[in-house]
Formats: C-alpha cells, sequence, structure tokens
C-alpha cells in the first residue's frame, strides 16, 4: 500500500479541498484502518499464555540454531562415543549409559553419546520436519482446495475424491508402507532418511486442509463481491488468489500453528518405528525408542529427556496455536 | 416483440440528438434456463427453472430502464446475463451494434470496461479483508491501466466524486456505513467510465433517508457522465424519478414496457395495475380510501409456468383466450407505439380491475407449484 504522506500531494490535485488537504498529513495516520490480521496479533499478544509459549517456541529455536554451541561448550560431537578409557568416560564398563553428571550434564546414550548434545541437535530435525513438511501441507491443501472449490464441476469431483481417498488410507500405514519402499528401491530424488519422512508426512496430509478450504472457498464463491470482480473482468486465478485467499487466512493460519506440532510428532513416530530418519542422526524419536528397549535395566535419563525434549515443543506449539485459533475468532473479543 | 423504449420528450439528458437516438444496448429475445438436476449417482436434468424466458429490451443512450417485478421474475437473472456474468441459453445481446452474447473472458474483457454492474447489498459486495482503496483501484489493477501513485491518484478521485473522503483509502469496508459502502460500489464500477451501468437494486438494501442520497447520486453522475442505466428495482415508487421508461417483469417476461409516467399514470396490463395499487401510499387517508388491488395465489412455479399467459391464473380479467394464446407484447390501447403491453384484454382507462372476476373455472385457475408437477 502506498505511503501516508502521498495523500496530501494527491487531493491538492483537487480544487476546493486545498484546505482540508494542509491537515491531511497529520491526520493520515489516524485513519489508516487496522486490518484483521493485525487486530488478531494485538489480540494475541494480550494473551499471556500464548505469548509464554511464543517465548519457549523462540527458546527452541534458538537451540536448534547454536546446536553447535552446545557442542563446543561440552567439547562432545553429536557423533562422539566416550568408550574409555580415558575420561570423560559414557559407557560402565557393562556397556551401559551413564547417568547426569558433571561430565554429561542430562546423561549418555547407549552408545556412549553426550545425550544434551544430541537432543539439541534433534532439535533441528524436529523443527526442519515441522515446518517444511506443514509448509508443503498448507501449499498443496490450500491450492488444491482452491482450485477444487473455484472450479467445481469435473475439478472438484476428482480432487475431492482424492482428498477422500487420502483420508480414508490410515496415515501411518501409508507412511510406513511407502517409507520400507523407499528404504530399498529410492524413488527419485526420494531416499532413506530426512526428505521421504518430509515428503510423507508434508505429502500425504494435505486432504484435511485442502476440505477445510474447499468448503469455505464453495462458500465464498457465491458472494456478490466474488461477482463484482467478475464484472470488472477478473480472471479465475486473480480471484482465487486475491479475492478469496485474503478471506482464508485466519483460518490457514490457525490451521497452520497446530500443524506444526502434528509434523513434529509424526516424524517422531516414524522414526520411533525405525522408519524415519536412519541412525546415527540425532532424532528424538529414535533416542525414545532406542531408548524404550533399555529403560528396564535403569537408564531412565536415556528415555525422560528427549521425550519431555518432544513435549515441551509439542505443547509449546499447541498453546500457541489455541492461541492464535482464539486471536482470529471475531467473537473473543466478548470474552476478554 | 422487440420494441423501442421511447425517450420522453424534453427530457434527453443529452443534447446531441445523433447521440440521443442511438441504441446502446439490444436485448433480443433472451432466454436463460436454470437446469434442475436430479438426485441420485448420475444427475441428470429432469426439468428447467425458465428464469428468462424470451426478453426483448433497447435502451438508448443516456436513457435510463426501470425494469421492475417481484422477486424472482428473472429481472436480476436478465441483468447478469446482459452484463455477461452468466451466459444465456439463448437469444442476442448486441452492445453498440456488436453481438457480445455469451463471449469468451478474453473477448469480453474490453466489453467489461464498457459495461458495469452495481450491486444490491453493499455489504456483501466489498471483500471485507480488502481495503477500500484496493477494491477501487481493482478495475485499474486488472485492465493494468494504472499503478502505484497514479492507480492511487484515479482512485481517491473516484472516492471523491462519488462523494467519499479520499482519506479513507486506507480503510476496510467495516469501517462504513450501508450508504458509504454503496458509494464504494459505486466508484468501482465508474472506474472505467462505463457506457452502461446495470443497477441491481442499488437501493433496496439501504435506509430511506439513504436511498435518495444514493439516487440522486447516481442521477447526478448520469448527467455528468454521460452514462446510461438499467436500473432494476421491485419498488416502482423508489425509482420513479430517476427513469425514463419501464419494462414489468413477470416469471420470466416482460409483460407492458412504457415511458414510466404514462405507465404510472394508466397501466395496461392488471399485472402492473395490482403492483401500483400495492406501491405504499405515506398517507392514511388516500391509502383507505384507494382500492387495491390483491392478486389471488402465488406466483407459479417458474420450472412449469401457466399455458398461454403467464398471469393468467392470478388475473382478474382472465378469459378462455389467455389460456389457449400467448399475448404478444405490442400496443394495446390508443394505438401508442411507445406503451406496450402483453395482455388481450388490457386495462382500459379508468377501470377498476378489483371489480372483475375471472371467467376460468377454479380448475383452471389452480396454481401448479413443485418442482414435478405436471411433468
Amino acid at each position: 500500500m502506498a505511503d501516508n504522506p502521498g495523500v496530501a500531494s494527491a487531493v491538492d490535485l483537487f480544487p476546493g479541498t486545498g484546505t482540508e488537504s494542509a491537515e491531511a498529513g497529520s491526520t493520515a495516520k489516524k485513519i489508516q484502518g487496522r486490518s484483521p490480521l493485525r487486530l488478531a496479533v494485538e489480540r494475541l499478544r494480550r494473551d499471556r499464555a500464548s505469548m509464554a509459549a511464543l517465548v519457549v517456541i523462540l527458546l527452541i529455536v534458538a537451540v536448534a540454531i547454536f546446536a553447535p554451541v552446545f557442542a563446543a561448550i561440552t567439547g562432545h560431537g553429536v557423533y562422539q562415543q566416550f568408550r574409555g578409557p580415558q575420561p570423560p568416560v559414557g559407557l560402565t564398563p557393562t556397556g551401559q549409559p551413564v547417568g547426569p553428571s558433571g561430565a554429561f550434564l542430562l546423561g549418555t546414550d547407549d552408545q556412549g553419546r553426550d545425550l544434551l548434545v544430541r537432543i539439541a541437535y534433534g532439535t533441528r530435525i524436529s523443527l526442519l520436519v515441522g515446518v517444511v513438511a506443514t509448509a508443503i501441507t498448507v501449499a498443496i491443501g490450500t491450492v488444491v482446495g482452491l482450485t477444487a472449490g473455484y472450479f467445481g464441476k469435473i475439478a472438484d469431483t476428482i480432487l475431492a475424491r482424492l482428498m477422500d481417498w487420502l483420508l480414508a488410507i490410515p496415515f501411518l500405514l501409508l507412511a510406513i508402507s511407502l517409507a520400507s519402499v523407499v528404504l530399498v528401491h529410492p524413488i527419485g530424488p526420494l531416499k532413506p532418511g530426512l526428505p521421504i519422512v518430509i515428503f510423507v508426512i508434508g505429502v500425504l496430509g494435505w486432504a484435511t486442509i485442502g476440505r477445510v478450504v474447499r468448503g469455505q472457498v464453495l462458500s465464498i464463491r457465491e458472494k456478490e463481491y466474488i461477482e463484482a470482480a467478475r464484472a470488472l473482468g477478473a480472471g479465475p486465478w486473480r480471484i482465487m488468489f486475491i479475492d478469496i485467499l485474503p478471506n482464508l487466512l485466519a483460518q490457514l493460519i490457525v490451521y497452520t500453528t497446530l500443524l506444526i506440532p502434528l509434523a513434529i510428532v509424526g516424524e517422531a513416530g516414524l522414526s520411533f518405528l525405525g522408519v524415519g530418519v536412519p541412525p546415527p542422526t540425532a532424532d528424538w524419536g529414535e533416542m525414545i525408542s532406542t531408548a524404550a528397549t533399555l529403560y528396564l535395566y535403569g537408564p531412565w535419563w536415556f528415555l525422560v529427556f528427549p521425550s519431555v525434549a518432544l513435549l515441551i515443543t509439542t505443547l509449546a506449539f499447541n498453546i500457541f496455536g489455541d492461541g492464535v485459533r482464539d486471536a482470529f475468532d471475531p467473537r473473543a473479543d466478548l470474552f476478554v | 416483440m422487440s420494441a423501442s423504449v421511447a425517450p420522453e420528450p424534453g427530457q434527453s439528458l443529452i443534447t446531441d440528438a445523433d447521440l440521443a437516438d442511438e441504441i446502446l444496448i439490444r436485448v433480443d429475445n433472451l432466454v436463460k434456463y436454470f437446469p434442475v438436476r436430479g438426485g441420485g449417482l448420475v444427475s441428470r436434468t429432469v426439468a428447467h427453472v425458465k428464469a428468462v424466458d424470451g426478453v426483448s429490451l433497447e435502451v438508448r443512450r443516456g436513457h435510463t430502464l426501470g425494469l421492475v417485478g417481484e422477486t424472482g421474475c428473472g429481472k436480476s437473472t436478465l441483468a447478469r446475463c446482459i452484463a455477461g456474468l452468466i451466459p444465456a441459453t439463448s437469444g442476442k445481446v448486441t452492445f453498440e451494434g456488436q453481438d457480445i452474447t455469451n463471449l469468451p473472458r478474453r473477448k469480453m474483457q474490453p466489453f467489461r470496461r464498457e459495461i458495469q454492474m452495481i450491486f444490491q447489498d453493499p455489504y456483501g459486495s466489498l471483500n471485507p479483508r480488502r481495503r477500500v482503496g484496493s477494491i477501487i483501484g481493482d478495475p485499474f489493477a486488472i485492465h493494468k491501466i494504472a499503478k502505484g501513485d497514479d492507480r492511487k491518484r484515479r482512485v481517491q478521485h473516484l472516492m471523491e466524486l462519488v462523494g467519499l473522503n479520499p482519506e479513507h483509502y486506507n480503510r476496510f469496508p467495516a469501517e462504513f456505513s450501508g450508504g458509504q459502502r454503496q458509494r464504494i460500489g459505486v466508484a468501482r464500477a465508474l472506474a472505467f467510465r462505463p457506457k452502461l451501468v446495470i443497477c441491481d437494486e442499488p437501493v433496496s438494501a439501504l435506509d430511506v433517508s439513504i436511498q435518495a442520497q444514493i439516487l440522486n447520486l447516481l442521477a447526478d453522475l448520469q448527467s455528468e457522465l454521460g452514462l446510461t442505466y438499467i436500473f432494476i428495482a421491485h419498488d416502482l415508487s423508489v425509482v420513479r424519478h430517476v427513469i425514463n421508461s419501464v419494462a414489468v417483469m413477470y416469471l420470466g417476461k416482460v409483460v407492458e414496457q412504457a415511458p414510466v409516467d404514462q405507465l404510472w399514470a394508466h397501466p395496461r396490463h392488471p399485472y402492473t395495475d395490482a403492483l401500483l395499487s400495492a406501491v405504499p401510499i405515506p398517507d392514511v387517508e388516500r391509502a383507505n380510501r384507494r382500492d387495491r388491488i390483491i392478486l389471488v395465489g402465488d406466483v407459479p412455479s417458474p420450472i412449469n409456468p401457466p399455458a398461454g399467459c403467464r398471469f393468467h391464473p392470478r388475473c382478474p380479467k382472465a378469459q378462455q383466450a389467455c389460456v389457449d394464446e400467448v399475448p404478444d407484447l405490442s400496443s394495446r390501447v390508443g394505438n401508442d407505439p411507445g406503451h406496450l403491453a402483453a395482455c388481450h384484454f388490457p386495462v382500459q382507462d379508468g377501470e377498476d380491475i378489483s371489480k372483475f372476476t375471472s371467467a376460468l373455472g377454479s380448475d383452471q385457475r389452480v396454481v401448479e407449484t413443485g418442482l414435478m408437477s405436471g411433468s
């Protein structure tokens, strides 16, 4: 949008408004309408729980970015195994992980690696999958939903059936089988590891959001302002992305913030089942999976700390997502 | 059945005689049927809603044609067909001598600048998520006419033209009242300086006090910019002063067409007569004195309209001929070529049709409604 000082000069072009134009520059600031988005952000800023969750999220992001700093400070590499005999020793004489101590703040894992450093590095995988997979989900879901809803007819029939089909197959079943196939036969750029996890979560999960968008578009496209846009000569793509999409923005933002924790848990779940990010990459799901087999023999820290990391991350995103949803609800003001 | 809408003497808004005589838009036998699809797996078309069924009109440059009729008579559908928003089933729309019926979008683009629409609902016709400046600037953006500061300047000029504060450029539609919103809609429609503006009940959603403001604005803009209007209304009294001639629609057909004062004084079609008798009079004494014409029954379904004259099941003057023969739109009384009515037994001057009773038996007056009846 053009800047406000321009207002005064534009008004000067019309005679008869000269007296008002002098004040225009000073009043222009107040006349700026507050967008629904800005109103929502203002509501969100007043919500303490969301703001606390946002601080936690920012801390988690900081941990992911500065994971090498953890390695540098402790002097323990992410793949470094401390099997002894020279200190620090990360494995007991019987080959078991050692508990939290001055040398290993959160203890070690079954390979004698520093758990703190590995959890810090695991944050990277979780956030990367959470953000990238969600972005793919939202992008595909939005475009498909807009196309199906706006064009209707045959496009809608095909796309809506595709969404039904995707929703009908249990996600985990499809994800595991796809990931297992790729382990043996890589499909193009889809190799075992991070790409397949992001693909599986991102590409198989868009149907829910596609459905929501389609439903909204079906009602919005009947609005008179869409007809007005067509009367002006706007094409379908302009109507879809300039007239309809802004009306979906609030819902998309809410869904996005709530999808991120789902994607993070999904990734951890796939890794837990052994079809996610392969070892030795530091990954929370893989850690929890390995720790679960050793838990009986005593190393509780190996199970607890990665689980707590996963819990805090998903909880922070969920609380923040709830806050965003409330902030975008126009009725929310009534209860403040 | 195509008929010229005679310009009223002494009321021509454009001085140039050649221009004033020119027919800007002509509609020939326009038909719009909406398919009704049955349920089941493979949906078949089981019937058609005959929304517009053979309408012919002409509007001269600089004139205003009023299109009146009750809800569901097809006036909005007709407007959308003329504006090219929905494809016509058959018939022809000619704008400045060029056939614009069912043009593909790209070929329609140049005509979009000439034909614009003002919508009924000032709340529904503005995108709530976009700023007013961006809404009014839409025409410039879509047709890539102006950008940046130039667009902004033009938008603010338009806002001033319709009586809005150009400083409110950055506001959202929700920050305006109904009347102001309708002004925004008018500004958007006028961005291209169109030749024809189709107003789809532009004031029916507004307060009575605001209605006059918008009507005056539209009338001022017409004389200032030389606009031609097709003005849709369901209340003739509201638009009486801004229109030159009227076409009355009933069940997808034009039943009467005349200069507005002529129609007001001497309605020829019984339906028009009934419609005019329903116009509210803001005077209890006079309102109580007059005889209102109460029509029997409901409007029949446009899926299965009555045979012959579509108005016959409700018409107090109906005879057997009304069932057997479709009356054409022609000059009926006094051989006035400007006053057309589609009625076998037109209302004579001073005749009170509320005193009549239909000559048809009650079995013939049963109005068939419902989706599948009679098929």
